[in-house]
Order: C-alpha cells, then sequence, then structure tokens
C-alpha cells in the first residue's frame, strides 16, 4: 500500500545505481566564459540570456563564499573539477517510448511512469543539465497550463518568461544564485492561466547520472489571478566517491489572489552539496505555501523565502529536516513581509542522528508604517544521540507598533519515559524509539498531501535504523 | 596649567597607553601587547555576524580623549550626586578614571579576609590574586577589538574578593562618571568569590554634563566560586551623547548561583556583552536585562549562555522598550558544550514597540551539542494591547499615563526576578525619570 501511493519512491537503495555516461554535450571540467558560452551555444540562447548567463558569471566569480556565516565546508566544492554542462543532445521526448533505452531504464527503477499515470497532472524528468522527458495530462493542457523545460519556455514563452525570470532571485542575489544564473540548464517552466485551478499536482523528477556533475536547474512557476498549482520535486543521484555540486534557482510568482505550493522531497545521495536559492513573490491575496524536506546530501544550505508584497498576501513554510551521520541540514525560512495585513508561518522540525547537525537559520523582516502583520515561528529540534548536533539561528527585525511576531524554539530527545512505556508493551527499542520520532513530526506530516506523509514517514523509519542501541 | 587647557591637551585615546602610570612592570608589557593587539584587530563591520544589525559607524573613536582630572568643585559636585542606595557595605566613586571616594568595608569584614581596593592597590598588594583572574576570559562576542583597548588604557577600577563562607548583607556600591566633552572612561571591576561566599554589587554610571559626548568602554569580570552567590546589578545612565561598550564575562562554579541585571537607559550607543559561563555541576546563572530606548538610542546587546559542565541551568530574560526612532538588538547564543547533558536552558527577549520608527533584531540563538538537554528560547515583538489602554482610560487614566504604567509593568517582571526590594526600587525611580524626562 504504501508504495503503491508514494510519489517519489525516495528509498534510498533505490536511487544508488548509475548507467554509464553517453553524452554528446558535454562542457568539459572547470568554469570559465568559454564554458558559459558554450552553454549558449548548445542552447542557441538568444542574446539577452547570452548577457544574463555572463554578468551571472562576473558576479559568481566576485563574491566571496559566505564562510563567515555558514559552514566551512563549502570550501570542500572544487569549482575546477565540476563538469558543468551534460546532457544526451537529444530533443525533450513527449512520449515515454521516445526516451532513450539507458534513460528510461533509470527514471522506471525510480517509478517515474507508474506515477505519472496513476494521479500527476504532468511530469518533467530531468537527467543531468536537460529534461529527457516532459508531459502534461491533455486535459491540463487544454485549460492553457503550460508545463516546460526552462529551454523551452525561454524560447517559446518569452513574453511571459522575460517578465519574471530573474526578477524575484537577482543574479547578485548569492554566489550560487550568481552560479546557476551563469550555468543554469533544465528545470521546468509553469503557467497557470487567470482562474484555472490544477487538480493534480506537476511533478518534476530531477536525477544526477554523472560523476563530478554540477545540476544547475532553474525553475520558474507563474501562477496567474485566481488561479492554482501544487508542484512537487525528487531528486536522487547515485553516490559516487567524488562530491557532487546541486545549485539551482526557483522562483514561484503568485499574482493576485493565486496560490502555489511547492513540494520538496530532497534525498540527495551523502555526498551532494545541496546549495538551493528558493523564493516566492505574493501579490495581494495571494498564497505561497513551501513543503520542505530534507533528508538526503552532504550539506544542504536552503531557505526558502515569501516576498508579501501585495496586501493579506500569505507565506508559509513547513519543514522538515534529517540529520544523519555526516550530514549537515543548514535549512530555514524567509519571510519578508512589505504590504499590510500580510502574515506568514513558519513550523520547522528537525532531527538529529548519530553525528549528524541540523541548523535552522530565519530571517523575518517588518519594515516600517506597516500593519496588522504577523509572524509565527516554531522550530523544534529533537536530538537521538549524545553524540548529535542542533542549532538555531533566527534573525527577525520589526519595525512600527502596529505588528505582532513571534518565534519560539524548543529543543528535546525522545524521553527515556515514553521509551520505556513502549518496551513494557513489548515494542523493542528501535521500534519505540521511531515511533516517537513519528509522534515528533506528526503534526506538521498530516498537513502534507497524503502521499507524501506516507513515503515520508517510511524514509524516516528506515533512516532511523540502527540509531539507536 | 589651567584647567581648559589641560583639557585641550589631553591625548586622543587612539594615540595608545601613555606611559606617565605607575604600574608594575607585568601590567606595563600587558597594556603594550593589548594595545598591539588592538591596533592589529580590525574594526568590527556589519557583516560580522556579531555585529549584524549593529550601526558600526557610531564607533567612531577619533574624538575621544583619555580623561583629564577633575577640580576641586567638581569633586565636590560628584560626591554630592552620587546617591544611590540608603544602606550599602562599602562603596567606591570614580570620576573620569579617578579614585575620588572609597568607603571601606567595615573591620570586621576586612579582618574577616573582604579585599576591597583600587586596582591599582590590588594589582601590588595581592598580586597572585589578581593576575589569576584579571581579563582571564576571552572576549567572545565580538568585541575583542575594544576588550584589547579596555585592557591598553585601563587605569582604575575595583577589585573586590570575597573569603570562604562569608557573606555580605548590604550591597557594595560603585560609582563611575563622566566629566567633560569628548573624555574617555575604561571602567573595570574584577569580583572573586570563594567557596559559599554572598555578595551583591551595583554599578552606577552616570555623566556630570547632560550633553556632553563621551567613550566609556568598560569591563567587568565576576568569578563565582564553589556554592557561592552573586548579584550584579548594572544602572547604566549615561548623557545621551556618550558611547559606551561594556564587557562581562561571569563564571559560575559547581553549585554557584549568578544573577545580573543590567538597566540601560542612557547613551547613543550601548552595547553590553554577557558570557556566563557554567563551569561546574549544579551552577546556575540567571541574566536579566531592562532597556528603554528613545529618540535615536541604540542598545546592541550579545549574550552567551556557555554550558560547559552537566547539570547546569541558565535563564535569560530581556526586556526592551521603544520609543522614537530607537534601535535595539538583541543577538544571544545558549550554547550546550558536548557532554554537557542534563542541561536547562532559557532565553527570552520580549520587544515592547512604542513608535512607529522604532525598530527591534532579535536573533536568539541555540547550539546544542549534547543529549539530554532542556532548551528554549523564544522572541516576541508586539505593541501595548488596545484592551488594556482601553481598561485604564476607562478608569479615568490619561492616554500618556496609562501607557507609562503599561510600560513599566511590563518592565518589572525582570526587576522582580532580583528579588531585592532597595535595588528594585532605586530602578523603577530611574526609569520613571527616564519617562518623565
Amino acid at each position: 500500500m504504501k508504495t503503491e501511493t508514494s510519489a517519489v519512491n525516495i528509498d534510498r537503495s533505490k536511487g544508488d545505481f548509475f548507467y554509464p555516461e553517453a553524452h554528446v554535450r558535454d562542457a568539459g571540467a572547470g568554469l570559465s566564459e568559454r564554458t558559459v558560452r558554450y552553454i549558449s551555444d548548445v542552447k542557441e540562447d538568444p542574446d539577452w540570456v547570452r548577457e544574463f548567463r555572463l554578468r551571472g558569471l562576473k558576479t559568481f566569480l566576485e563574491k566571496p563564499l559566505p564562510t563567515h556565516w555558514a559552514s566551512k565546508d563549502l570550501e570542500a566544492i572544487d569549482f575546477d573539477k565540476i563538469r558543468y554542462y551534460l546532457s544526451p543532445g537529444t530533443e525533450t521526448k513527449r512520449s515515454w517510448e521516445e526516451v532513450p533505452d539507458d534513460i528510461k531504464r533509470t527514471f522506471e527503477r525510480l517509478g517515474i511512469p507508474e506515477q505519472e499515470r496513476k494521479f500527476l497532472a504532468g511530469v518533467e524528468a530531468q537527467f543531468d543539465s536537460e529534461a529527457v522527458y516532459s508531459n502534461i495530462k491533455k486535459a491540463v493542457g487544454e485549460q492553457g497550463v503550460i508545463f516546460v523545460g526552462s529551454t523551452e519556455g525561454l524560447k517559446n514563452y518569452p513574453e511571459i518568461f522575460r517578465k519574471w525570470f530573474g526578477k524575484v532571485i537577482p543574479i547578485a542575489d548569492n554566489k550560487f544564485s550568481a552560479l546557476n544564473s551563469a550555468v543554469f540548464s533544465g528545470g521546468s517552466f509553469i503557467y497557470v492561466p487567470p482562474g484555472v485551478k490544477v487538480k493534480h499536482p506537476l511533478q518534476a523528477y530531477f536525477r544526477i547520472n554523472a560523476e563530478n556533475f554540477g545540476q544547475f536547474e532553474r525553475t520558474l512557476i507563474i501562477a496567474d489571478e485566481g488561479s492554482e498549482v501544487t508542484y512537487m520535486e525528487g531528486c536522487t543521484a547515485p553516490k559516487f566517491n567524488t562530491p557532487t555540486l546541486h545549485s539551482a534557482v526557483v522562483e514561484l510568482v503568485a499574482l493576485k489572489g493565486a496560490k502555489i505550493q511547492y513540494i520538496t522531497v530532497q534525498n540527495w545521495a551523502s555526498n551532494v552539496f545541496n546549495l538551493v536559492t528558493k523564493r516566492g513573490l505574493a501579490h495581494e491575496n495571494a498564497e505561497v505555501k513551501w513543503i520542505d524536506c530534507n533528508i538526503g546530501s552532504r550539506l544542504t544550505m536552503k531557505y526558502p523565502g515569501v516576498i508579501m508584497k501585495g496586501r493579506k498576501a500569505r507565506g508559509e513554510v513547513l519543514s522538515i529536516a534529517l540529520a544523519n551521520d555526516g550530514q549537515h541540514q543548514d535549512t530555514g525560512a524567509k519571510m519578508i513581509h512589505a504590504a499590510d495585513e500580510t502574515t506568514s508561518n513558519i513550523v520547522s522540525k528537525s532531527i538529529s542522528i548519530g553525528k549528524g547537525r541540523a541548523t535552522y537559520r530565519g530571517l523575518v523582516h517588518v519594515p516600517k508604517h506597516l500593519k496588522h502583520c504577523k509572524n509565527n515561528t516554531e522550530c523544534d529540534a529533537l536530538l537521538i544521540n549524545s553524540t548529535s548536533r542542533t542549532d538555531t539561528y533566527p534573525a527577525i527585525t520589526v519595525r512600527g507598533t502596529g505588528n505582532a511576531v513571534q518565534h519560539e524554539a524548543s529543543v528535546s530527545q525522545v524521553s527515556a519515559e515514553q521509551i520505556f512505556y513502549m518496551q513494557q508493551r513489548g515494542l523493542s527499542e528501535a521500534q519505540a524509539m521511531s515511533l516517537s520520532v513519528n509522534g515528533f513530526v506528526n503534526d506538521l506530516v498530516r498537513q502534507f498531501p497524503m502521499e507524501y506523509s506516507v513515503e515520508l514517514k517510511r524514509l524516516i523509519e528506515l533512516e532511523m535504523e540502527g540509531s539507536v542501541g | 596649567m589651567s584647567l581648559v587647557t589641560d583639557l585641550q591637551q589631553a591625548a586622543p585615546i587612539l594615540s595608545g597607553p601613555s606611559e606617565l602610570r605607575e604600574f608594575p612592570d607585568w601590567f606595563r608589557d600587558q597594556q603594550r601587547a593589548a594595545w598591539q593587539q588592538f591596533e592589529a584587530l580590525p574594526p568590527p563591520t556589519r557583516k560580522d555576524q556579531a555585529w549584524r544589525f549593529s550601526n558600526v559607524a557610531l564607533l567612531d573613536l577619533a574624538p575621544f580623549k583619555i580623561s583629564a582630572p577633575l577640580s576641586e568643585d567638581d569633586r565636590k559636585n560628584v560626591l554630592k550626586y552620587s546617591r544611590g542606595l540608603d544602606k550599602y557595605a562599602a562603596r567606591m566613586v570614580f570620576a573620569n578614571d579617578q579614585l575620588i571616594e572609597r568607603d571601606v568595608v567595615s573591620e570586621d569584614l576586612k579582618r574577616r579576609g573582604v579585599i576591597f581596593q583600587p586596582l591599582e592597590r590590588a594589582m601590588i598588594e595581592h598580586a597572585d590574586l589578581f593576575r589569576k583572574y584579571f581579563m582571564s576570559t576571552e572576549a567572545r562576542l565580538g568585541s575583542a577589538k575594544f576588550a584589547a583597548l579596555h585592557k591598553a588604557l585601563v587605569s582604575s577600577g575595583t577589585f573586590l574578593f570575597v573569603p570562604r563562607g562569608l557573606e555580605i548583607k548590604e550591597p557594595i556600591e560603585i560609582f563611575h562618571w563622566l566629566r567633560h566633552d569628548n573624555m574617555s572612561i575604561f571602567p573595570h571591576l574584577l569580583l572573586v568569590t570563594d567557596e559559599l561566599a554572598k555578595v551583591t554589587v551595583i554599578e552606577h554610571f552616570r555623566s556630570c554634563d547632560q550633553r556632553a559626548a563621551g567613550f566609556a568602554c568598560g569591563v567587568n569580570d565576576l568569578i563565582t566560586g564553589p556554592g557561592a552567590k552573586v548579584t550584579y546589578v548594572c544602572a547604566q545612565n549615561w548623557a545621551e551623547n556618550v558611547t559606551a561598550l561594556q564587557m562581562n564575562s561571569t563564571t559560575v562554579d559547581h553549585d554557584a548561583s549568578a544573577m545580573s541585571l543590567n538597566l540601560h537607559l542612557g547613551a547613543k550607543y550601548s552595547r553590553f556583552d554577557s558570557l556566563s559561563r557554567l563551569i561546574g555541576e549544579g551552577g546556575r546563572s540567571d541574566l536579566l536585562a531592562v532597556a528603554v530606548a528613545k529618540h535615536q538610542q541604540e542598545f546592541d546587546a550579545r549574550t552567551l549562555q556557555d554550558h560547559i559542565s552537566p547539570h547546569t541551568a541558565s535563564d535569560l530574560l530581556y526586556k526592551n522598550a521603544l520609543d522614537d526612532r530607537a534601535r535595539t538588538t538583541f543577538g544571544g547564543l545558549i550554547r550546550v558544550e558536548p557532554h554537557a547533558h542534563f542541561t536547562d536552558a532559557y532565553q527570552k527577549v520580549r520587544n515592547l514597540l512604542l513608535s512607529d520608527d522604532s525598530e527591534a533584531n532579535s536573533m536568539p540563538g541555540l547550539e546544542i551539542l549534547a543529549d539530554n538537554v532542556r532548551c528554549t528560547h523564544g522572541a516576541t515583538s508586539g505593541q501595548i494591547e488596545e484592551d488594556q489602554l482601553f481598561y485604564l482610560r476607562s478608569r479615568g487614566i490619561a492616554t500618556k499615563t496609562a501607557q507609562r504604567l503599561l510600560v513599566a509593568g511590563f518592565l518589572d517582571e525582570v526587576i522582580q526576578r532580583l528579588n531585592h526590594p532597595a535595588i528594585g526600587d532605586h530602578l523603577h525611580g530611574l526609569i520613571e525619570d527616564k519617562f518623565a524626562a
């Protein structure tokens, strides 16, 4: 039952395999103007995109690594060894049968086509740098919903694409958004016309298959007035011996009264650096909601944000992070209130197992002369072993008299009494621990779409194995 | 030489430590080394996490000078206004870093081993004890440069030692005054308590001239011995043109308890670093602060509750009331070191915004490297509740008065925790005066 309803199969063992590379396009290792021009040539970028990429490169080279506040582990990334663009050199396929066999096998092992048939409104699958398969259900397509890769988006829909591209997250936002701007490839472009409510989720699946590779997808989602859309992404990579870099930029634009829900289940192999910039722009009465689950990767630095630009806009981040041995989940949220009566909510739960380290970093900003803005932040951390570590670093700025902000955080461990009680009822210590951890995340997981909550719980159980005793 | 030329010729602090002072060689060597350290360390920028949100532009030290001595009239005036608590066990009054009066501890206390001396005497007469503890804790909250400046230029201060098992019932009072424009002072307090000793100390920081600019860069180090109990209160009421930094470190040994309360009313920019180190089982540290910020004042508090030993507790409560264009920053961290299991740590900061242009920044942080801990923190920012205001107004109380009452009530929770009515009354009086001004 569990596996049948799962949206993405994120069992780690399922993702840990790879096929020999057969890339036709390869930008080689290292980053220079030549690499960027190569990508532009292969993708036949229009001039403004070429210029955008070069500006991104310049900014990336100028900016220092943010190690004055972030983990020194960032220094372990060797930007000269990374390969920035790899693709099989074929067009994105519309039907599953046309996808090259080895790539098809990859995604079939991960269960993508079945998922699509079951309940998704559309699927896009990215293999290394490019989308290899993209499909949207006919009924949804007929409503005028656009769901294509970012390259196709900027070519075929420049009038919508260009208006918002790079506007929510400027090139110079941070070093990694600049890097993404220089070498971005793949990712999704979604446009939902006014009033259209996409019933089923759209999904993208990201797969890294090549060693020493950097994946830099770029996603832009625009929900026009009064529309609604849910987007889900999943990601896996085999565990190579050398670190892999994933640095995406995701921009969401919710126009007046629109709702966007963006769900991520990140289960990269434990040698992937996952440095992602995600931000949504909510106009009047609009809502942007991030549901963010970080289970994999070596170091994740990700702080989904919402800029509440219009009156009564809402922003929400629900996040769960699980840090096991050798992992650092540095996650959090940013809430920028920029209009009256805007409200935001952050709920973050983290679990540190073994020598894992979970960090919450948050920013809440309420500038002056705004009225009736509210923020609520809760972060709870659970420590499983005596070697586990957790940190909380929020930053809250409030100006003026009309606003209310509250932040609360707690750190605890599984209570010995609870474990004793369950053991006395015949559960093993490990089962009791797992049940207790599930209880800790339960009130948050319940808010996730059902398919995800089931999968996530199973995944947490898997991670908990062997952590007790 | 007349006083006026004296003032004009006073050396800028940035010219370094003067060779005129009569200190032991080892102390002078320390001062020279500290000065080199001060010069080598880069000035803080907003990009430093420890200075995030701080207006570092207010830290220009160029105008400030090494303090000139006071005239006889000034001394008399200072003494006249050095009124704090009605009852005290002993006191020292400093103006421009000069000791101008000392009410020594009673013969009885002295005989039983209490040492209450100015710094320059203690470093000679009790050299071993003094050297062991003098600035022995590294400044870890971003102010290392200013700690070095203090060490290089400190010229007087208070050394207090309370021997084993002794309790000093009444508080010890210390006054630090700033006189004349652009003077600088480096107040120092070193408090060492032996096992099971008990003492309360209150430091008053005041300006003679309400419009004068000035610079105060102080250090207070509280060493709480096993089972000892220390209460420290700082009543900071500088003139509103003063730039002030105060660096505290508190060391709490096993079964000891330290409580500190910092009241911030004055200064243009006032930064307070509080480092509490819990080094023995059963130790407890309470960190309290109250700030009333008006006009363009900026208060900048940075704290670290460092749990080094298992079975320790700490509790922080900071409250700020902000009016006009005032800004406050709170950057606090609870750190539970590996093996410091069974830690119980709390941290709470609450901001009450009374105007549209005030700004409160809060950064409550946690770093937990141990297991079996109970740690929570919370930060809130809000305003006076309309209901409460309405209730008071319906009882015939004018809006302004009602607001004042509610703010006083908001801040009172912190002062109550001191559980010292005489000091509480004194602090309430200072807060009232600030509202009335």
